[in-house]
């Protein structure tokens, strides 16, 4: 799939070789994993716990070590090289800053086993600092400095040695949601400005697609999908990816038929709509519709002409600020969710009113059931 | 602030100020936290501090002296010893009052054997001289002078009197003069010979090889505890028992089964016969020395010093030394600039914690020391219980109590009790 290649031209700098890890000789963690990353990109991993995306991460950091199959950076097969000697710069969970030093000693470290000179030292860490917007605090120790402020610290600390490529494990799973986000924009705007080449791990789905080139989307092992992010959450391989990412109403239905690349999918209630195949190859198959809940409409005047209609029953309305959340009862399935757009001309759903909503053939995605 | 400043204090509801009933609101807490430690502050007063606090006291007690004779030392004051002679009749006279009511009291051996402790040979002229002087008429008898020197020539000695002048007082620092090795000479004090030097010996003594036993402790308790804090928490419990486990056998019972391995008929060095390492006529001689001390007490001492150190490296995030790692630095450098320095708080609270019990160690050095393996705390005993010099015993103890308060002040400096952790 023409997805599947990094986002600029320079390929396989980092790559995955049919890698499998296992810690205890009876299950894979990481099945099967190939994964070709191009230099100067954004890649993030994600996935729920135990999807195997940090252990990808540590074999690459060299803290594990594969079961099988080959890891290269820039063409040079990495198993063997101890974590010291392959100039990754990486970004811990909960920072990792060393308490008993102080920013300026933490940020020196990397620079002092790499025997740089004393001023050499004193300026890269200047300006590393500068980076982060955090000059002024060399003497500061760990412990004095705010969440946010020690995150700053371990990026400018994993860059202070200019390594081209960094690894990022979590960095802002123990920040407060506003500074996150803030967080979020100055890690990608790091990364644009230093050109550096960026593997980030989440299980935070707004993070992935905010922040990533492409995201790979992982799951039991395996990368479900590998995407950019407006591909994965508009056109999910799977309904585990469908899941996963954003959120995602389903309904459970059988194909009657495919045709010009549009399947009449009839739910479990009788209704008939159209979906776009994504992985259903023929009639008779058990299916899951998935369908994102602001691409559902209910009003008559915006539906297109070709867009079969469905029969839902109003079942709770809830006022988010910004958007209309709408519970409906649809074939069945109680928790299928609208959302609408707080605009001037749009109306309050009422419990208990019974609507007419409808979709785009292509919004609608019949996935493995 | 504000409010308080312009208003005078802030009060609460009820118009008391504020203060007063934050006050009043937290004093049953405050008797509970009273009621809650009483029980054990009166035991350790009653039990641990009060009977240290007059033990410590009889260093400098010296009552018994101008007690028993109070019209000797009073006559003493006019004789100078100086002169080479032997004191007046005023002073014979007195001494012959003093005895007959120390006699009656039974207490004139006391002071003979208190005043032997600073002249040897003072005792035995005073438990020798008791009876006959009860005899005498003090009205009729006189002069004493000759009759004194016909009971034991020694009482013609200035030596015998200096002694009795210069002790004549409520408090002597006569114990801790003796303590460092030290005598009063008609010159003034000045240290023994230095050969005799008993004391200051066993005191550096016992701090070096305290110091030794800690290093040891340290030496072979680190990695055991860094294998602990980086193994499964199943596999650590069970090694965590096992460094327990002499906990649960008694000191002696320990200390004995070293002397069972070590000796020169041991098992170690039948062993070694065995083997052929050595001749059965030139066993190794392990026990009786300073080499034995050490091997018991390192084995005895090792839980001290190894569960401060597990209890802080389980704090330490193994993604500290990732992050040195990936950050550049060689396993080596890893552990000595990143996870070593974390650890110092450990090694600081074994440290202390062993080098103290290893400083006040008795048993074992007794047990298995010999003669150049015991401790200070050995001669203590000795002096305690055998030779009967309390207030030596009690100078020795508070020098001890001294120099360790010394030592734990220049820890402080160097690593900071702050820095300690014990768990």
């Amino acid at each position: 799939m023409p997805q599947d290649a990094p986002a600029n031209g320079a390929d396989h700098y980092v790559v995955f070789d049919r890698v499998q890890k296992s810690y205890d000789g009876e299950t894979l963690v990481v099945k099967d994993l190939n994964l070709d990353i191009g230099q100067g990109e954004f890649l993030t991993m994600l996935g729920p716990s135990g999807s195997g995306k940090t252990t990808c991460l540590m074999m690459l950091a060299g803290f594990e070590t594969a079961t099988h199959g080959e890891i290269l950076l820039n063409g040079r097969p990495i198993n063997n090289i101890p974590p010291h000697k392959r100039e990754i710069g990486m970004v811990f969970q909960n920072y990792a800053l060393f308490p008993h030093m102080t920013v300026a000693e933490n940020l020196a470290f990397p620079l002092e086993v790499r025997k740089f000179g004393k001023s050499e030292r004193e300026a890269k860490v200047k300006r590393a600092l500068q980076m982060v917007q955090m000059d002024g605090f060399q003497g500061r120790r760990p412990a004095q400095l705010s969440g946010g402020q020690q995150q700053r610290i371990a990026l400018a600390r994993a860059l202070v040695f200019e390594p081209d490529l960094v690894l990022m494990d979590e960095p802002l799973g123990a920040l407060d949601k506003q500074l996150r986000e803030h967080m979020q924009f100055e890690i990608k705007h790091l990364h644009e400005n230093l050109g550096i080449t960026v593997v980030y791990v989440t299980h935070d789905q707004t993070e992935a697609l905010t922040m990533s080139d492409r995201v790979a989307v992982f799951n039991d092992g395996r990368i479900q999908q590998l995407a950019p992010p407006d591909v994965l959450y508009e056109a999910p391989d799977n309904s585990f990816v469908a899941q996963f990412i954003g959120e995602n109403n389903t309904l459970m239905g059988t194909v009657k038929q495919i045709e010009n690349g549009i399947a009449l999918v009839e739910l479990d209630d009788g209704e008939l709509i159209d979906a776009k195949p994504v992985n259903v190859t023929r009639p008779g198959e058990r299916t899951r519709v998935s369908i994102r809940p602001e691409r559902v409409e209910y009003k008559a005047e915006r539906l297109q002409d070709a867009a079969h209609t469905v029969h839902a029953e109003v079942l709770e309305f809830i006022y988010m600020g910004d958007i209309f959340r709408t519970r409906l009862r649809v074939a069945g399935n109680d928790e299928f969710v609208i959302k609408t757009r707080n605009a001037p001309d749009q109306r309050r759903l009422e419990a208990g009113e019974k609507i007419e909503i409808g979709w785009l053939p292509e919004d609608c995605r019949a996935l493995d059931a | 602030m504000t409010d308080a400043a312009i208003d005078g204090p802030v009060l609460s509801a009820d118009g008391r100020p504020l203060k007063q009933s934050l006050r009043r609101s937290l004093r049953r807490q405050q008797w509970r936290a009273i009621l809650l430690i009483a029980p054990l502050f009166v035991f350790v007063l009653v039990s641990f501090l009060m009977p240290i606090g007059s033990m410590l006291f009889r260093s400098v007690e010296n009552d018994i002296v101008p007690d028993t004779l109070p019209l000797t030392v009073a006559a003493l004051q006019d004789w100078d010893y100086a002169s080479g002679e032997p004191p007046g009749e005023p002073v014979y006279a007195a001494m012959a009052a003093d005895l007959q009511a120390a006699f009656e009291e039974k207490t004139h051996t006391q002071v003979g054997r208190r005043l032997n402790y600073e002249t040897p040979g003072v005792s035995s002229i005073f438990r020798k001289s008791g009876r006959p002087v009860s005899r005498w008429d003090l009205a009729e008898d006189g002069p004493f002078r000759d009759r004194f020197i016909d009971i034991d020539a020694d009482w013609g000695d200035p030596e015998v009197w200096r002694t009795i002048k210069s002790y004549g007082g409520r408090y002597t620092t006569g114990y801790y003069l003796a303590a460092i090795d030290g005598e009063l000479t008609p010159e003034g004090p000045r240290l023994k010979e230095p050969d005799q030097r008993v004391n200051q010996k066993l005191l550096w003594r016992t701090l070096w090889l305290s110091a030794f036993i800690t290093f040891c402790t340290f030496a072979l308790g680190y990695p055991v505890a860094w294998l602990m804090a980086n193994i499964r928490e199943r596999t650590a419990n069970l090694l965590l028992i096992l460094v327990l486990l002499p906990f649960w056998t008694s000191l002696l019972v320990r200390t004995s089964s070293w002397k069972i391995l070590l000796q020169e008929q041991g098992v170690i060095n039948d062993f070694a016969v065995w083997i052929g390492l050595v001749a059965d006529d030139n066993r190794f001689q392990m026990i009786n020395n300073q080499f034995g001390v050490v091997v018991a007490m390192t084995h005895i001492l090792l839980p001290f010093m190894i569960l401060p150190l597990y209890s802080v490296m389980k704090t330490i995030s193994p993604t500290y030394v990732r992050a040195a790692r990936s950050l550049g630095a060689t396993s080596w450098t890893s552990f000595w600039r990143v996870y070593f320095p974390q650890s110092v708080p450990g090694i600081g609270a074994g440290a202390i914690l062993v080098f103290i019990l290893a400083v006040g160690y008795f048993i074992t050095p007794e047990l298995v020391g010999g003669a150049d393996g015991t401790f200070i705390s050995n001669r203590i005993y000795y002096q305690f219980s055998v030779s009967g010099n309390w207030g030596l015993a009690a100078a020795l103890g508070t020098m001890m109590l001294a120099v360790v308060l010394v030592l734990f002040w220049v820890y402080d400096k160097i690593v900071g009790v702050d820095n300690m952790k014990l768990g």
